[in-house]
Parts: structure tokens; sequence; C-alpha cells
């Protein structure tokens, strides 16, 4: 503990300890009880702020800057609706394991618990959405908490942390100060040591003839991408990913078999269900990925996770290493012996030539898939790319590869539509130098529309790609599949002109329907780091597969071709 | 099958409300939760039964572990601790089953806080079946008013014996 000589307000400490521990940017909305904050945030020559257009644009462009940097994401919001709005982004962080400080203002000490102006028991609200929450008291608490919080969202499985900072607080004068040495830079943080064999791990690898390599979101916060190639190519096994885990192994590599699940690619689910080891390096094995105990029904099961509590919670596995991943594997692959297993790489190739991601190109309307794909190829897959939640996210799942981690930001587990447009600003902020691409539909964009206002006030580049189907497509793809065509409340029987709000937003935009129609809207698009909207008509009846049917299992899984026996 | 959890958390407000919501967000019953501070003044002391098969109560464990202010949590084997709780009874007594009621209380170790004219307040510590056994025992005298603790427990140092 140190001291200093000064005493300062507990704003100006928050201030401070956000300048050393080196964050450089913050997304937020003041209000009445965040002021004195935000009055010395005005002097701050560090702290860049982005003033957004709602709480929940801040706490996802939080998310999208975390996720695509690796480093902490902040974001400010004052008391009561100010504090609530932030209560779905804190829980889509959760989910995910994205590492987010919240700084909410919060009434005065003196009126806790009379129901104030503005007043929220945040603290209660947010205990089991948060990895820890505080409410600070005395400004001399102040560091204490402030040190936990960023240990606590940086370190193990990251996550989202909230300090609830009282107007009092904010002002009252302190002298307590722990010297830190927080730093919000990725992996700062000390890992536990590897617990469990490693030895034992790769034995029972080298056993299996068929070994697969189950790849999730646990690899990101590790950065643990070049561990995980090298196993894969030492194992010579082929590697699937979720939802989440995309970009932690390349999509293009020659043992990539794509996304698992439940619109996972055929070939990674048959993979699953032929597979006789199946290794889960930090995924959690996720009800859309294995819905019943009987996943990988001929596998022997392997498990590497940094949260112990993820052993066994769903699927019982037969080999647990608790501990950082890339730790982990660096530890595993002294023993990994590279067997021979041609015949099953065989068997994936030909899985993937006969089960193709697949879809019916034939006419005149643009087809989202296409459409992805040539953004794919025109930008050589090097763009950041958010999405929403619906049809669009898994379309960009199947056709948008991608080699390198942290350029993939989407809601996985708590499917949070209005995500992707923040997220999208929150990326480049964080790489004004990359395309960043929010892939979007006209139901999700519209949840968190109003940060368009964002993108032109801070004149940053963004691309949006709308899909418009005039429907909430997932749930009419449903509707149609499993409620015999009642399209109940799914149809938008008004929408917007997009092009046109986007151009109230100085944002350039154009709109397309034809197939004519889609190398001049992908040049239009692409054609600067600048930002623009572009508007793909699509067919409302387009639908996503493959498909594993809710409440199914790998086996069940429905491939484009066959939709027709489905549909009988 | 009731286990029986002894946990270790630091004495911070707001604790109490990040271990018993942890219980109902994920679904588990708890039979009853006892907290104490411990003789550091900075550590509380849970006891918490909860009914559950060993899956259940090993994610209960491995939920509670990464909660930041859970420092240590234990499952006490029935067999290689002590669990007790305590009860306060006040019940009615007539002149005719007065000399009853004292019979009965002395057979039980039963400590008498007060006695009235029609009524008599009672002290009982034991394992839980001994709680509920002297409350049913009591209960045909007409029970007033009854105050039950959770349950408390305390692993033996020598696990050995057991």
């Amino acid at each position: 503990m140190s001291s200093t000589t000064e005493a300062i307000t507990g704003g100006r400490l928050m201030v401070e300890l956000l300048e050393e521990a080196g964050v450089e940017i913050v997304f937020g909305y003041p209000g009445g009880a965040i002021l004195p904050f935000y009055d010395e945030l005005y002097h701050s020559k560090k702290i860049k702020h982005i003033l957004v257009r709602h709480e929940q644009g801040a706490i996802h462009m939080a998310e999208g800057y975390a996720r695509s940097t690796g480093k902490l994401g902040v974001c400010i919001a004052t008391s009561g609706p100010g504090a609530t709005n932030l209560i779905t982004g804190l829980t889509d962080a959760k989910l995910d394991s994205i590492p987010i400080l919240a700084i909410t203002g919060q009434v005065s000490t003196d009126a806790i618990g009379t129901d104030a102006f503005q007043e929220a028991d945040i603290f209660g609200i947010t205990i089991p959405i948060t990895k820890y929450n505080a409410l600070i008291k005395k400004a001399d608490d102040l560091s204490r908490h402030f040190e936990e919080a960023i240990k606590i969202a940086m370190g193990g499985r990251p996550g989202p942390v909230l300090l609830d900072f009282p107007k009092d607080v904010q002002l009252e004068k302190t002298t307590v100060r722990k010297a830190t040495s927080l730093k919000i830079a990725p992996h700062h943080y000390e890992r536990p040591k590897v617990k469990g064999d490693p030895q034992e791990f790769a034995e029972a690898l080298n056993q299996a003839k068929r070994p697969l390599l189950y790849v999730g979101g646990g690899a990101i916060n590790s950065f643990a991408s070049a561990e995980i190639k090298a196993l894969a190519e030492k194992a010579n096994a082929p590697v699937t990913t979720t939802l989440m885990g995309l970009g932690a192994f390349p999509g293009t590599h020659p043992l990539s078999v794509g996304m698992l699940g439940m619109h996972g690619t055929a070939y990674a689910n048959k993979a699953v269900l032929e597979c006789d080891y199946i290794l889960n390096l930090g995924a959690r094995f996720d009800d859309r990925v294995a819905k019943y105990q009987d996943f990988a029904p001929n596998a022997v099961r392997a498990h590497v996770d940094i949260d112990a509590a993820e052993f066994n919670k769903r699927i019982n596995v037969d080999y647990i290493l608790h501990g950082d991943l890339k730790d982990a594997i660096r530890e595993i692959l002294p023993f990994v012996k590279g067997g021979d297993r041609t015949s099953w790489i065989d068997n994936i190739q030909s899985l993937k030539k006969n089960h193709p991601l697949d879809f019916d190109n034939s006419g005149d309307s643009i087809k989202p898939q296409d459409f992805l794909h040539r953004v794919y190829t025109k930008t050589k897959g090097e763009a950041i790319v958010s999405t929403d939640v619906g049809q669009h996210q898994m379309w960009a799942a199947q056709y948008y590869l991608f080699d390198k981690p942290n350029t993939w930001l989407t809601s996985g587990g708590l499917g949070t539509m209005g995500y992707g447009l923040p997220a999208a600003i929150g990326a480049k902020f964080g790489n004004p130098d990359k395309m960043v691409i929010c892939v979007t539909g006209d139901g999700s964009f519209q949840m968190c529309i109003q940060e368009l206002a964002t993108i032109a006030q801070s004149n940053l580049g963004v691309k949006i790609l709308l899909f418009n189907n005039n429907f909430l497509g997932m749930v009419r793809q449903w509707q149609e599949l499993f409620y015999e065509e009642r399209f109940s409340e799914s149809q938008w029987t008004y929408n917007p002109n997009f092009v046109k709000l986007a151009e109230a937003y100085g944002i350039p935009a154009m709109r397309i329907e034809h197939k004519s129609e889609i190398d001049k809207g992908v040049d239009f698009f692409l054609k600067d780091n600048g930002s623009a909207l572009i508007e793909v008509m699509i067919p409302a009846e387009e639908k996503v597969f493959p498909m594993i049917p809710a409440g199914k299992s790998q086996q069940d899984l429905i491939e484009f071709k066959d939709l027709g026996k489905l549909k009988k | 099958m009731k286990h029986t959890l002894s946990i270790l958390v630091n004495n911070h407000p707001g604790v109490m409300s990040h271990v018993s919501g942890l219980f109902t967000r994920r679904g588990y019953n708890i039979d009853s939760i006892a907290v104490g501070v411990t003789d550091n003044a900075d550590v509380s002391s849970m006891t918490i039964v909860l009914n559950g098969d060993d899956f259940i109560v090993g994610q209960v464990k491995n939920q509670l572990l990464k909660l930041p202010d859970v420092l240590k949590v234990q499952d006490m084997a029935y067999a290689s601790s002590v669990q007790r709780e305590l009860v306060l009874i006040s019940f009615s007594i007539t002149e005719t089953n007065r000399s009853e009621a004292l019979t009965i209380c002395n057979g039980f170790d039963v400590k008498i806080l007060e006695i009235t004219e029609d009524s008599l307040l009672i002290e009982f510590s034991g394992n839980s079946r001994q709680v509920t056994n002297v409350i049913s025992v009591i209960k045909p005298f007409g029970i007033r008013e009854i105050s039950r603790t959770g349950q408390i427990a305390i692993a033996y140092r020598n696990q050995n014996a057991v």
C-alpha cells in the first residue's frame, strides 16, 4: 500500500486509476449521478470518451472493442435507467466471457434505499450477471475495489464486472491508493498452473484413429491459436470450431471442417458422429452443439478449460486438464505423436465433398450466401466482421472464413439482437486501420440503429451489410418448418427506407435487389475504408442449412438437399 | 441425499445474497442456511444443507468456488463431522399434563428456560433428526411458537477415527 500525500476526490482517483491501467477509450453516456466523474474525465488527456446514443450501445461497443483487441472494454452510465440499460450487455458479456468494466453512477449514499430519483439497486440487479460487482461506499475503498474488479474481469475466464459509484463518493476526498501494476493488456495476469496429467491426455489422443479437435471461444481469450494449429498439425487431426471459436483455427486450413452445431457444416457434425476421440479446447458443450449425453457417441471425450465448473457440467468427459488453454496445449504437445490418420482424413475429405454447404442460386434474386461469399473474396477474408442475431449471423458464420482470432464478433451465448452495429463501432475504434463490417438483418438492425449517429459523429468507417427480407428471418424459418407456416408476428409490414435513413446520418448507402446488381453493389460497399451501408434485398423464404432441429442431435441434421423430404 | 456444505466467505455485505442467490438462480434447493462470523472478523462461516445427488453437489461446489468472496467449500460427510441445530419452543401445558411435560424434557436433555402456569419455554440442540423428534413429541401439547436455527457443522480433527 502506498498513499499519495495529496487528497483527491473519488472521481479524480477513478480517472487516474483508469489511466494508469492503460485505458485509452471508454464508451458512455452522462447523467446526474455520474456528473462529478464526468467533470474529472473532462480533464483527462489520456482517455478518449465516445458519447453514444443509448447505454446498450455503449456496452456492446465495449464488447466489440474487447473482443477485437483482447483488452478490457470500459463503459460508463449514470444511475437508474442508465445503469439498467447496461443489463443486456452485461449478461451478453457474462455468457460469452468478454472482459468488461462497467462504471455506474449511483445516488448519494445517504439517499440509497429511499427510492430516490433515478435510483436503482444495480448492485443487487447485477449479482447474477457479473463476475464481480461492488458498491463503493467510501472513496477510501475505491482503489481496492478497482483492483479487484480489473483482476477478476481479465483473469481466469474473463467476464464483466461492475462498480457502482455513488455521487457523494465521487466528490469525497481520499488519500488511500494502492500502488497497482494493473494493466488492461491481454494475458497480463498470472495464470494458474495447469492441473492434470498432460501425458495421459496426449496418450489418449495418440491412441485415437479418428480424433477431432473441438475449439471454443476460450481459445480466443487464451490467445492459443498458434498452439492449436501446432497440435492439429502434429496430430493430423481435423478441427471444428464453435460459433465463438471461429478464427481461433484458420477457416481455410485443410484440417478445418468449419463450425459444428445447430447450423454448423454437415461435415463437422458428421465428423462428431464418426470420431473416436474428441478434444474440447475451451468450449463448454453448449446445448446448440451438444444437446444430449450421446454427443460424439463413439468417442473418448477430453476437455481442457480454465473454468473448473465447466467439467462434466453438461456432458461427461473421460479426461480433464484444468488451466489456461495456451499453457495446457504447450504441456500436451511434447507427448503428442503424429499418427498415420490417412483414412480418417480421406473420410473427412469425402464428407466435405459429398455434404458441402449448399443453397439454390438459380433465379434473379440475390442469395445472402452468394453475396457473403463475394464480400469474403473481395476482402480476402481480412475484415473484422460483427453480426447481429438470426439467419444473417449463421450465413456469415458459414460463408465468411476466418483465418485469424479476434476478427469475428458475435453474440453467441445470449443471442442479443442489436449487438452487431455497436460491436462493429467498438471494434473500429480498437482497429482503426482494419476494415470492419457489420452483417445485420432488418430486424436486429433496428434494435440499436440509433448508434448510426455515433458513427457519423466520430467520422468512423464502419461498413453495414444489411440483409432485408422484411421478416424476422430465423423466426420465420422455424414457423415455416415447425409451425405449419403460421407466420405469427414475424413479418414487418412496415420497414423504413434504410438507404435514406443511413444518408440522413451522412452514411453513403445503396440498395440492390437483382443478381445483375451484385458486382456494382460489392464495389460500392467496399470501395474505400469509409462508412457505407448496402441493403441487399433477399427472398423471405431463404433458409439457413444445414440445421439440427431444436431438441435433436447430430444424427437428425437436415441438409439443404433434404428440404424436400422435410416438407412432406 | 442430504449434504452439508461448510463454506468460508469474506465477511462483506452482499456476500450472503451472492451465495444464496446462486442457489435460486441455478435451481438448487436449500434446506437450511446458517451464518456466523468466525474468530477472524473478516471471515464468516456458512453452513448450507441441501438435497441433491453427488453430481448436483459437485456443481454447487464448483459454482460456489467461482464467487470471488468464497474462500473454501467443504462437503461434510455425516460420519466425520459434528452437526447441530438449535430449537426454541414455547408450548402450552395444563395442570394435568405438566409433570408429563417435565418428564419428557428431562428425558431428552432439554433445557427449560421459563415455566408459567400454562406454558413452558424450552431449548434443545442436537442433530436434525433429534431436533425433529423433540418437536414431534412436544407437538401434542400445543406449540405456541417455535424458532429453529439452520444446521451448523464442523469436521472432526481426527478423520481416521471414522
